[in-house]
């Protein structure tokens, strides 16, 4: 038993240690005091970080990104509301292809997504906008955001829906009083993770972006220049620390949701 | 009128009702592209504007030219590469969370491998060409330590950085699926054969792996679909002989000005890894023998 114990905690270790090699460097390198991403590292400085403030570019694609971003999540939310609910509470003729066939954008590869919708924009004679980009996020994200809904109102217990309607409550009120509540932890945890999934998709935003960037869109125009280097590791480390908060927030609501519908935490996210 | 006022009111009719807008957007922002890729892909690009007559010259071209063949094999070796390691690595790690963590802390540790996935994309597929590269941290610290006295010139700019990356931006997809399909795993059956006087690997090869197989199935879908339309990776790491179809499609959309030419291989490669995912799923139908 040891023998077979102490092989796994070696696997892991690497494992560990491979997945997150990426995400360790960022603060070593945004901290670095040479302008150059290597080692040996040679000293401490937060430059790269006051750097981020005073660029009016990077501004700009970030603040296309929080809207789009926060557009996204709004509409992937709603929609994901009313798939999640309708394929947990109704069986209707051809529910298993409908909810199939909107889950599909997440085994599709994101540019098969982004080729698609180009074509549509530019043969129906639309201009490619921050529109197109929220669109094409909107259709990504509404599976993910299902998924967790999917579960949030799976485990709701129908007899309490049946108790409102025998004491006289209307299909409304029952919603908004009974169903709502005891959802809103998933919803919370929808919206943030539609959120955190628009904000760094790259390859759809790339496809349609005009003449507006998205932060993705920036950091990729940014990553030929290696003088801007150190000042996007230092990005990187801000939005990888958004990204961890959002995710922290959002896993908070997720397990409170659980607990007040009475079921026991077993898994994590999706 | 009084058999629709019933239907109105059924559990069916509710049911379709309420997913009906999120069908609408799906199939508005889905369907109606990808029928018109699939037109698309039929015309032909006479400069600036289409040649809206039906013609196959475009998959006569994807097929039949060398460099679409040969980008198209390439960009298939490298997704079942992809696939393959990542389904292997993450095996292990979803058997150790599901049998060896404790059950209060398994929700932990899936946060805990789902965290490097939050970090921005791009940055993490430059990260590894700083991990790989010639002054990279791989080679000093392997110079360092004195097991090697030249950086070793073969990590980056190749497939097999391709494939390393690949596989560390798809594991915690692979993850999941397999550490859900383990849950499931009656563990009354695993001692039954203990009992029954089987050794701890073939326990694990007649029950555990067999009852476990569909969030194999579902990991290696998840993983080997999408990986084939990454076109960043292959920019980034995979250098010159690195590239994959998908930096032909987009080369063909956008700097190359021929759409009907990249739609044809989006579609060919669409179809290609959906040949080979039905061939798999079929495989494991015939030959592995899951729960029914």
């Amino acid at each position: 038993m040891r023998g077979k114990i102490g092989f796994f905690r070696w696997f892991i270790g690497f494992f560990l240690l491979f997945l997150y090699a990426p995400a360790m460097l960022l603060p070593i390198f945004a901290f670095n005091a040479s302008s150059i991403v290597s080692f040996p590292l040679t000293g401490f400085t937060t430059e790269w970080f006051l750097v981020l403030f005073t660029n009016e570019t990077l501004h700009l694609a970030a603040r296309n990104s929080l809207l789009i971003a926060i557009t996204t999540a709004i509409f992937s939310t709603l929609l994901a509301v009313l798939a999640a609910r309708a394929s947990t509470r109704f069986s209707f003729f051809g529910r298993r292809s409908i909810m199939g066939f909107v889950m599909l954008p997440m085994v599709l590869p994101e540019i098969i997504i982004g080729v698609s919708l180009l074509v549509v924009i530019i043969q129906m004679g639309f201009e490619l906008s921050l529109w197109s980009i929220t669109m094409g996020h909107i259709l990504i994200c509404t599976p993910f955001c299902i998924a967790i809904l999917s579960s949030a109102f799976m485990n709701l217990d129908k007899s309490l829906e049946e108790a409102s309607f025998d004491l006289g409550q209307t299909r409304w009120n029952t919603f908004w009083l009974v169903i709502f509540p005891l959802v809103m932890p998933g919803i919370v945890a929808s919206l943030l993770i539609a959120f955190t999934i628009s904000l760094d998709e790259f390859i759809i935003a790339f496809f349609l972006a005009g003449t507006e960037p998205t932060l993705p869109v920036y950091i990729w125009g940014q990553l030929r220049f290696p003088a801007k280097l150190p000042s996007l590791m230092a990005l990187g480390t801000v939005l990888l620390l958004v990204s961890i908060g959002l995710l922290l927030i959002a896993d908070y609501f997720r397990r409170r949701g659980i607990r007040k519908t009475g079921i026991e935490n077993t898994g994590g996210f999706l | 009128m009084v058999g629709f006022q019933k239907w109105r009111r059924s559990e069916s009719a509710q049911g379709l009702f309420l997913i009906s807008p999120t069908l609408c957007f799906a199939l508005l922002l889905l369907a109606v592209p990808l029928v018109m890729v699939a037109a698309l892909s039929f015309w032909t690009q006479d400069y600036l504007t289409l040649d809206r007559t039906f013609t196959t010259a475009n998959y006569v071209t994807a097929w039949t030219e060398p460099m679409y063949q040969y980008l198209m094999a390439r960009s298939l070796k490298i997704s079942i590469f992809v696939t393959v390691a990542t389904v292997f690595l993450a095996y292990p790690v979803a058997y150790f969370i599901s049998f060896h963590v404790a059950p209060k802390r398994k929700a932990m540790w899936i946060f805990l491998i789902t965290i490097p996935f939050w970090t921005s994309y791009l940055m993490r597929i430059f990260l590894w060409k700083v991990i790989l590269g010639y002054n990279g941290v791989v080679n000093g610290s392997l110079m360092g330590l004195g097991v090697i006295e030249q950086p070793l010139s073969f990590i980056l700019y190749n497939q097999n950085a391709v494939v390393l990356t690949l596989a560390h931006a798809w594991v915690p997809f692979a993850i999941l699926p397999i550490f859900v399909a383990l849950e499931r795993v009656d563990r009354s059956l695993i001692e039954a054969a203990e009992d029954l006087g089987d050794s701890r690997l073939r326990r694990f090869l007649r029950v555990t792996l067999p009852l476990s197989m569909p969030g194999v199935i579902a990991a290696t879908i998840i993983v080997f679909i999408p990986t084939i339309g990454d076109y960043v990776t292959p920019r980034l790491v995979g250098g010159p002989n690195g590239l994959m179809i998908s930096n032909m499609i987009e080369l063909q959309f956008k700097k190359a000005n021929n759409a009907p030419l990249g739609a044809a291989l989006a579609i060919s490669a669409m179809g290609i890894v959906t040949f080979f995912a039905l061939v798999f799923l079929w495989m494991n139908r015939k030959y592995v023998r899951g729960p029914s």
